[in-house]
This record gives structure tokens, C-alpha cells and sequence, in this order.
């Protein structure tokens, strides 16, 4: 019987484990979440299982599959504990070497190492990575510890001791007064502060009352929730359990977006296994304090990270979402008082517990406690994610962890917040990432998502993809969000393709302002903060294709011309081979030539030019 | 019982009742579209949307839909408000130019230009037809289907409904063909004739007719 | 509309049904898996679960025309989806959908003549790093550019790639 009869006995299961895990023991770790799987990283594991038995050493070594480690763009990461010996980009072939040289002759594989592209050095522990080092990896640190398959995982890095002190050492009330003293501020975008809500939640009338863990991140280009649900199950159950107890809630829903199957087949692992060992059903650790979770799958639909449009999801009818006049702390799920948190703001809650709201309190800013969790991705260096403490300046996530631009080509511009958020001009590099600092620069935190641009990046197609996307993901019951960003919509297409008017741009804003009023949720209310962000910053883009009908990055396909330098072309027809339109021609050795009327600008013929002949007008 | 203030007026309220509510047996009249007292409260439209008040914050509420408190302040004709209706309206002649329903509600708030691409619908998605057979005839016989642009009223898999017993309710509550406007001439005009001109109705039949449905007598002078 | 003459495909469902406690709200998580056996969602089958979970027939509909992952009517052979996430965006992810139109002769949400692909948009896959991102089937393919498009379908078109 697994069952955990109570504290004492965790703590023993806990010793154990610890003991039975020689420490010594290099422990072969091996990055395997969703990008890492992408990237064949399951080869690499069984490759690695392979080279173990050829070479029999079974005994002398750990293998440890885990999640996402972060550093996304040189995945598949297989690190080799515990001096931390980092290799990178690794493929099933390299396994045998890593074996006969690093575990059985203690040597480096040179060619796996981490270049830094600035030095040229080679960098051979994780510890020195530079993207690395500045962040502070409270919450995503312990994926590369943790299978998420495995509990034991989860036991032996301190999982469950939070809940034992919660549910043994604290009053529900005084659990949430420490969640309100950390300053946990909500992740998924809002920042509600969290302790206010759980307070508010179990003051409100009735017997029955749930908690959401909100994992639906539609946010296109943020992965962080994906990474910590599928890398570390266990934290995010632990902090619902700790929630529930200090609410009064005994049954609890994760909803993770069907996109994310990795993430439900581990959750669903994950929930079994604490229910296997009494963490989570009848008389929890025999506290006498009941409580279960369900997983709740989307279907794929964006509006369903609205918090009333994922509970009607869950109850299993549309994502439409309702006004918020009454609160869903105090009527949500089959109206009852339900408390929703995102999977970040879940996860915090452990740490906070065994560490302190005094502890916590002292990372972040005054306003923004504790650490952000950002994914970093579009025109970047290294593309991953980065947890910092709040208060980081954007230049540091962006120069320092990210690497700064690829191709040398500059920087232009930085998107915050998903599609409710707003894009970020250089001069703006030195903000600090706090709440209240992006919603003042007409931008916002939102889930953590953080995309790079750079001088080949259109802002007005910026703001026309998400417009786009919001028409799609609008659920359509108000007319404000459907008319309205169907009509901005139209105006931007207009703009891009080349006939946009002058009026259009004060239409535009006319627009923006009564979407943002009048819409009935959250969707819709943010909606124009792209467009607005982006005339706010960059509004000489919006008149260079208003007033001379040109794009000055080179990406509206109207307004752009491929031609060929006369100068640079060699004449070696590569081009020419690859044109799917047959829009150029010429002869061997001597410049070619593409014509405009059948060129669909697709690009291809960039991409193949050697000496970069073919230019954007 | 509540106390609230309605621009600048005390008023006092039962619990539960929405600001709407309160507002309509004052005689405040604030506009709406998808509203009917019989049915219950959608706040699909938004131009029954108010300014409140708390004490704390100002906010933009649907009235239909907000319960009143305790000591807030309504205004519910803002130059926000007001400019936002506008908007709202123009977005939906934009829709559906032939709505006699929405062109008076344009007429009474002053729009004075459509400027978008005019588009033939007949149906502005406010849901009225949908909560009258399933509230009122409790029938059920059509719903919403699809999501954002794609959205429409229909009955399953589009074909003929098993359960629809042809009351007619729907079309009878339907604010955008229960009315045709005969004004609108060419796209993106908005008529006006009934708001400005005397009818020629009044003298021709001693009432004015287009309660029941208009004529067109109203405009018939202008094609002379 | 065509009814399953096959009772053994309406067993199934019912099966489907079973494992979810014939719960009202599980009703999404009942047309996954009901698309999951079928590719798509049959009539009958709707009709079915509306019949058996209680839930009218209007409302069944409407989720199931309401979510992206369900689809109503059968699709090609291959579902191509291209990701259409913000940072897939900013790498050209654009450009690869508009090869992908031109090469397949169809727009994104349509199926070609022969049945053999279906192309889609897909919502943010999580991939950023290996953008632009195309899934065909359960697969992925990172880092698509528009003169891999060419190539790929050819591929698929050889049946060298089954995913099946």
C-alpha cells in the first residue's frame, strides 16, 4: 500500500530516497519536453540506453528523462549531474561518445559544448551558460530534476513538504494571509493580487466551491505553462491542494488546451500517482482534509483562457464568456464560488509556503513580487525561457540572456502580452518587467509571453496578424469585439495592401476606443492595444504605407519589389532553378532579371541567392 | 432596498434589480437593442452600456445586465457613451442598412456617416430570436452556431427543423427584418426620413403607419 | 444525412460515453474522442449523444461548430496545419501558408479535389524555438521555409511518409 498515512511518514519516505540516491553517481540527464521532442530528443534517450548496455555500465550511472530545461533553442540538452557538464543540440549518434568519453574516461565531448557566440569560448558546465546565469530559476529550475513520470522525483527535490506544513502547521486563514503578505500577484495576466482572491473565495456563501488551474495559453508564442505542467506536474497539484485547504474547496479542475498532449499525458500520470499515495482523495496525509482534481481538455479555442469562457468550457457548453459584474470567487463554476489561477501563479504557491512571504516578498519590486517567467522568442539569439526576478530590465532579458539579435541585424521592437498586450520601441529597452511599468508604456504583462522583432519586422503587419487572430478567436456574442475588429481588420488590410486612406488612421483610433469601452470581456477590451501600441510608437510606418504606399521593413507583399542587383548577381541561375512562378530569367553568367508582374514575392529566390544579389524595394 | 444615483437623480431600488430596470420606471431612457423585458438579459448589443461609479473606480457596464449597489453613481449620457453608441450603431447599418429598427436608433443618436464597406445581412446576432423560442415558445428550435465571424442563428446541421411549430415568434421579436426601411437608396445612407420629415402617412391616413410596417409614403416625396 | 447502419459503430459511442460517466459536461471531452475515432464528426453520431446524454440537439451543435477541433465535415488524408503563432509569424511562417496555397491549389481551411490533403491554421503550438512549425498528421516539422514546401508535399504525395 502507497498510501502516505501522514507527515512523519513522507518525511521517512523522503530520507529514503535521499538515501538510496547515492549523490556521487552521475546522473545523465536528458531534456525532454515538447521542442526537445521535436528535435528527436526520444532518439537520443534510447540511443543513450543503448550505449548503456553496450558498454555495461548499468550500475555506474543514472538516466533521468525530464521536461523542458529552458534553453529552447539548442534542445535537445542532456546535462550530466552533479558537476553539471552541459551538452547541447544532441543527437542519437553522439550517446556512444558521451558514454566511452565523459562517464567511463571522465573527458569532455568538445564538439557538444556551448559556444558563446561573443567570446568563442567554449563552455563546458550549465552553471556558466550565459544564458543561464543571469536568471534565477525558483520555479523552472527544478525540471531538470524532476521526471515528471515519476513522484519520487518530485519527493526527493522536497515536493509535498509545503502541503504537510500547510495542512499541519497553519489555519486555512492564515495560509492565504501568507499568500497575501508574499505579494503573489496572478500570472496569467490580470495580476489580481492572490491572497486577496482566496480570501475573497472563502468568504463567499456556500458549502461547495472549486479551484481552476487555468491552462489554457493561448497566447501564441508563450510556452512557459506548457513547460512547467509538462516538466513538473507535481508543483502545480501541490499548490491546488494548498489552495483548496486554505479555501474550502474540496474538488479542483485543471484545463490544459488540447495542443499541449504532452502536457495532459503527464498531468494525467502525475494525478494518479499523488492520488496512489493518499496526496490527493479521502483524508489527505490524515488531515481529515478531502480534496481530488479532474482534467478539463479545450478544444481549441483561444477566448477559453477567459476565465468565465473556460468555466462555461468545463461545464461543457461554448466558450462564450458572461459580465463579471458578480465574480466567479463568488458565483463561477455551476455557480459556485470558484477560484481560478493561472499554472505560474499554482506553482509559486509551494515555494511561498516553504520559504516564507517574507522571503518572497524581498524578490521583485514593490508592486511585482517574486520572479516572471517569460518565453523569449521571435528574432532572438537564444531563443528559451527565462525566469527573473520581477523588476528585470527588458534590455537585460533581451542583450544579456537572449543574446541580442541574430545577423546583427537590429532591434526593433519587443511584443509583450500576447494579443492583449502592446510592442515595445528601443527606447523603451530600460524598462523594468513589472506590471505596472508595461501597462503604462501601453503594453502589458499578460502571461509572460515576449517576442522579439527586428528591422525586418512590419509593425502595421504586426498589428494586422493580431488582429486576425482575434477575429478568428472572437467568440462573437458582442458586437463591439466581432464588428469592431472585423472593421480594423479591414482597415489594416486596406493599409497593407496598399490602399489605405488618410482617414483611416483616425477611424482606426475611433475604433480602438469604443472596442476597448464597450466590449463585454477581456478579449475584446484588449484587443486594440496592438494597433494602438504600434500607432503610438511607430506611427511613421503607419503613414510611409498610408501616404507613399511603401513598406519600410519590406514584408507587404503590394507594396515590395524583388530585384536583382545588377552588380552583385554572378549569373549562376540557383534563382532561377528555384522560382516556383518562373519569374526570372537570364543566362548563365550574366545578371538576371525577375519580373515583377508573375513574382509572388515568396522569397525562395533570397533564400538561394549565394552572394545575397536579390534585394527588397 | 438600495439608494443609487442616476444621472444626478436619487432613486431607490430593490435588491437584484438591474440599473435597466431601475432606470425604466424612472423614465431614464437608455437605448437598447437586444433587450426585451420578457426575456432574459443577453448584453450582446452593449448600447445599454452606462457609466458607474463605486466610489472607487469608474466603469463601463451593460445596464441590462449590472445588479445596482449601494451608493453608486450612474450617468448614462456621457459624450463616452454617446460617441461609443454612435460607433456601435454605425458598425451595424454597416451590417444590416435596411433595418428600419436600427436606422431610427441612428436617427434618434445623431450618426451622421456610415464609413465602412457596406455589407446585405439581415441578422444582427442579438440573440432575441434565440431566447424567445427557447424562453417564451420553449421550443428550442434554433441557436447559436459557429464562433466570431463565422457565427449565425441556425437550427442544426442547417436543415429543417423537427421541433420548429412555425409561431413566427422569432421573426415577430426580431429588430433587424421585423421593420424594413424603404428610405435607403444606395449603401451606406442612412435615412432619416422618419425622425425628420412629417410623414406623409399623418395626412394621407391621419396616424402614423409604420407601427405596423412602413409604407414608404414617408419618402415618396423626394422621388418627385 | 447518413445514418450508421453498422450498431456496432453506435456502441462506440456509447462506450465513449460510458468512460465519461454519461455526464452532460463532459460532453466536450466526448466529441474529442468521438473525432478521434472518426477524423471528423458524423450527424449520426451528434445525434446520438445528443439523444443519450440529454442534451438538445441545438446545444450539441453548437459546441461542436464552436471549437477548432472539431470538424464537421471529413478532411483529406494528410491535415496539414501551419502554425500560426507570433513568432512563427515573425520567422515567414506567412510565406510557408502562402507556398503551401499555391502549391496545393486550395486555401487554408479547404481540401484539395483528391481528397488527399486538408490545409489548417493551428493556434500556437509551443514550438517557438524551431519556427516556422507545419504538423502533418501527429508530426512535426521545424524550421519550414517556403523552399521546403515543394519537397515535403512531394513526399507526401509518394506515400513515403505515412503517418497512419
Amino acid at each position: 500500500m502507497k498510501k502516505i498515512r501522514n507527515r512523519d511518514h513522507l518525511e521517512e519516505i523522503r530520507r529514503k530516497l535521499l538515501e538510496k540516491r547515492e549523490s556521487g553517481k552521475p546522473c545523465i540527464t536528458i531534456s525532454s519536453g515538447t521542442c526537445g521532442r521535436v528535435s528527436d530528443s526520444q532518439k537520443v534517450v534510447e540511443a543513450i540506453y543503448a550505449a548503456i548496455k553496450k558498454h555495461g555500465v548499468e550500475d555506474k550511472v543514472y538516466v533521468r528523462v525530464t521536461g523542458c530545461h529552458g534553453f529552447c533553442q539548442v534542445a535537445p540538452i542532456l546535462v550530466i549531474y552533479p558537476d553539471g557538464i552541459f551538452y547541447q543540440q544532441v543527437k542519437a549518434k553522439d550517446a556512444d561518445d558521451i558514454i566511452t568519453e565523459t562517464i567511463l574516461a571522465n573527458r569532455v565531448v568538445d564538439r557538444l559544448l556551448y559556444v558563446d557566440p561573443t567570446t568563442g569560448e567554449k563552455i563546458a558546465y550549465e552553471k556558466d551558460v550565459p544564458f543561464f546565469v543571469k536568471q534565477k530559476r525558483l520555479l523552472l529550475g527544478n525540471n531538470r530534476f524532476v521526471d515528471p513520470t515519476k513522484i519520487e522525483d518530485y519527493f526527493a527535490v522536497g515536493g509535498y513538504k509545503a502541503l504537510g506544513k500547510a495542512l499541519f502547521e497553519m489555519k486555512p486563514e492564515e495560509v492565504s494571509e501568507q499568500i497575501k503578505r508574499s505579494g503573489l500577484r496572478g500570472r496569467g495576466g490580470a495580476g489580481f493580487p492572490t491572497g486577496a482572491k482566496w480570501e475573497n473565495c472563502r468568504r463567499a456563501k456556500g458549502d461547495i466551491k472549486y479551484v481552476v488551474c487555468n491552462a489554457d495559453e493561448g497566447d501564441p508564442g508563450a510556452y512557459m505553462d506548457r513547460s512547467l505542467l509538462e516538466g513538473n506536474p507535481h508543483s502545480i497539484i501541490e499548490g491546488m491542494i494548498i489552495g483548496a485547504y486554505a479555501i474550502g474547496a474540496h474538488q479542483g479542475y485543471v484545463y490544459v488546451r488540447y495542443e499541449y498532449p504532452l502536457a495532459i499525458e503527464n498531468s494525467r500520470i502525475a494525478l494518479n500517482q499523488a492520488r496512489e499515495y493518499g496526496l490527493l482523495g479521502k483524508n489527505i496525509l490524515g488531515s481529515g482534509f478531502d480534496f481530488d482534481i479532474k482534467l478539463a481538455i479545450g478544444a481549441g479555442a483561444f477566448v477559453c483562457g477567459e476565465s468565465t469562457a473556460l468555466i462555461a468550457s468545463i461545464e461543457g457548453k461554448m466558450g462564450e464568456p458572461r459580465a463579471k459584474y458578480i465574480h466567479t470567487v463568488e458565483r463561477g463554476l455551476w455557480n459556485r464560488p470558484t477560484n481560478l489561477n493561472n499554472v505560474k501563479t499554482w506553482a509559486n504557491v509551494p515555494l511561498i509556503i516553504n520559504n516564507g512571504a517574507d522571503w518572497y516578498s524581498k524578490i521583485g519590486t514593490a508592486k511585482s513580487k517574486g520572479t516572471g517567467i517569460f518565453s523569449l522568442v521571435g528574432k532572438i539569439n537564444n531563443t528559451g525561457l527565462v525566469e527573473v526576478p520581477m523588476g528585470t530590465p527588458l534590455r537585460q532579458i533581451i542583450y544579456d540572456i537572449g543574446g541580442g539579435i541574430p545577423e546583427g541585424k537590429k532591434f526593433k521592437a519587443v511584443e509583450t502580452g500576447g494579443p492583449s498586450g502592446g510592442c515595445m520601441p528601443e527606447k523603451l529597452l530600460d524598462l523594468p518587467v513589472d506590471f505596472e511599468r508595461l501597462t503604462e508604456a501601453g503594453s502589458m504583462m499578460g502571461s509572460g509571453g515576449m517576442i522579439v522583432m527586428d528591422e525586418n519586422t512590419c509593425m502595421v503587419d504586426v498589428a494586422r496578424y493580431f488582429l486576425n487572430f482575434l477575429a478568428d478567436e472572437s467568440c462573437g456574442k458582442c458586437v463591439p469585439c466581432r464588428e469592431g475588429i472585423k472593421r480594423m481588420l479591414e482597415i489594416l488590410v486596406d493599409i497593407t495592401e496598399g490602399r489605405g486612406k488618410e482617414e483611416d488612421l483616425e477611424l482606426l483610433e475611433e475604433l480602438a476606443e469604443m472596442v476597448k469601452d464597450f466590449s463585454l470581456c477581456g478579449l475584446g477590451k484588449t484587443a486594440p492595444n496592438p494597433v494602438l501600441s504600434t500607432l503610438r510608437y511607430f506611427r511613421d510606418e503607419y503613414e510611409a504605407h498610408v501616404r507613399d504606399k511603401k513598406c519600410p521593413a519590406g514584408v507587404c507583399k503590394n507594396l515590395i519589389e524583388y530585384c536583382i542587383l545588377e552588380n552583385v548577381c554572378t549569373g549562376c541561375g540557383a534563382c532561377l532553378k528555384v522560382c516556383p512562378q518562373q519569374a526570372i530569367q537570364g543566362e548563365l553568367k550574366k545578371p538576371h532579371i525577375i519580373s515583377s508582374e508573375n513574382c509572388v514575392r515568396c522569397g525562395i529566390c533570397r533564400d538561394a541567392c549565394p552572394v545575397e544579389a536579390i534585394i527588397v524595394s | 432596498m438600495v439608494t443609487l444615483t442616476i444621472d444626478g437623480v436619487k432613486v431607490q431600488a430593490e435588491k437584484g434589480s438591474t440599473i435597466l430596470e431601475v432606470a425604466k420606471f424612472y423614465g431614464i431612457e437608455i437605448p437598447t437593442l437586444c433587450y426585451h423585458d420578457e426575456l432574459t438579459p443577453y448584453g450582446s448589443c452593449r448600447l445599454c452600456t452606462v457609466e458607474v461609479d463605486d466610489g472607487r473606480k469608474t466603469r463601463l457596464v451593460a445596464s441590462c445586465l449590472y445588479p445596482v449597489k449601494e451608493g453608486i453613481m450612474v450617468k448614462t449620457h456621457t459624450e463616452r457613451l454617446i460617441k461609443g453608441r454612435k460607433m456601435i450603431l454605425e458598425l451595424l447599418i454597416a451590417r444590416c442598412p435596411n433595418s428600419k429598427t436600427l436606422q431610427d436608433l441612428a436617427s434618434e443618436i445623431g450618426l451622421e456617416q456610415v464609413r465602412f464597406k457596406m455589407k446585405n445581412e439581415d441578422c444582427i446576432l442579438c440573440g432575441l430570436c434565440v431566447r424567445m423560442c427557447n424562453e417564451q415558445m420553449g421550443s428550442g428550435a434554433i441557436g447559436f452556431v459557429g464562433r466570431g465571424q463565422k457565427r449565425e442563428v441556425a437550427t442544426p446541421f442547417r436543415m429543417a427543423s423537427e421541433i420548429c411549430r412555425n409561431c413566427g415568434a422569432c421573426m415577430y421579436i426580431c429588430p433587424a427584418v421585423n421593420l424594413q426601411c424603404r428610405g435607403v437608396k444606395s449603401p451606406g445612407e442612412l435615412c432619416n426620413s422618419c425622425l425628420i420629415i412629417t410623414p406623409q402617412c399623418l395626412e394621407k391616413y391621419g396616424q402614423v403607419m409604420c407601427t405596423q410596417d412602413s409604407c414608404g409614403a414617408c419618402v415618396e416625396k423626394e422621388k418627385k | 444525412m447518413k445514418l450508421s447502419e453498422d450498431l456496432s459503430e453506435y456502441s462506440k459511442i456509447d462506450n465513449i460515453m460510458k468512460n465519461h460517466s454519461w455526464e452532460e459536461s463532459a460532453l466536450i471531452s466526448i466529441l474529442q474522442e468521438t473525432e478521434n475515432l472518426y477524423d471528423y464528426l458524423p450527424a449520426w453520431a451528434l445525434r446520438h449523444i445528443s439523444e443519450k446524454l440529454n442534451i438538445p440537439m441545438i446545444q450539441v451543435y453548437g459546441v461542436a461548430s464552436f471549437y477548432n477541433a472539431f470538424h464537421l465535415t471529413q478532411h483529406g488524408k494528410h491535415l496539414i496545419r501551419v502554425c500560426e503563432g507570433t513568432a512563427c509569424h515573425v520567422k515567414g511562417g506567412h510565406r510557408v501558408m502562402e507556398e503551401l496555397e499555391r502549391k496545393l491549389n486550395i486555401e487554408a481551411g479547404e481540401t484539395t479535389k483528391d481528397l488527399n490533403f486538408t490545409l489548417e491554421r493551428v493556434n500556437c503550438l509551443g514550438c517557438c524555438a524551431l519556427g516556422p512549425i507545419v504538423m502533418v498528421d501527429d508530426n512535426y516539422y521545424g524550421q519550414m521555409s517556403p523552399a521546403k514546401v515543394g519537397p515535403l508535399i512531394k513526399q507526401l504525395q509518394k506515400n513515403r511518409i505515412d503517418h497512419k
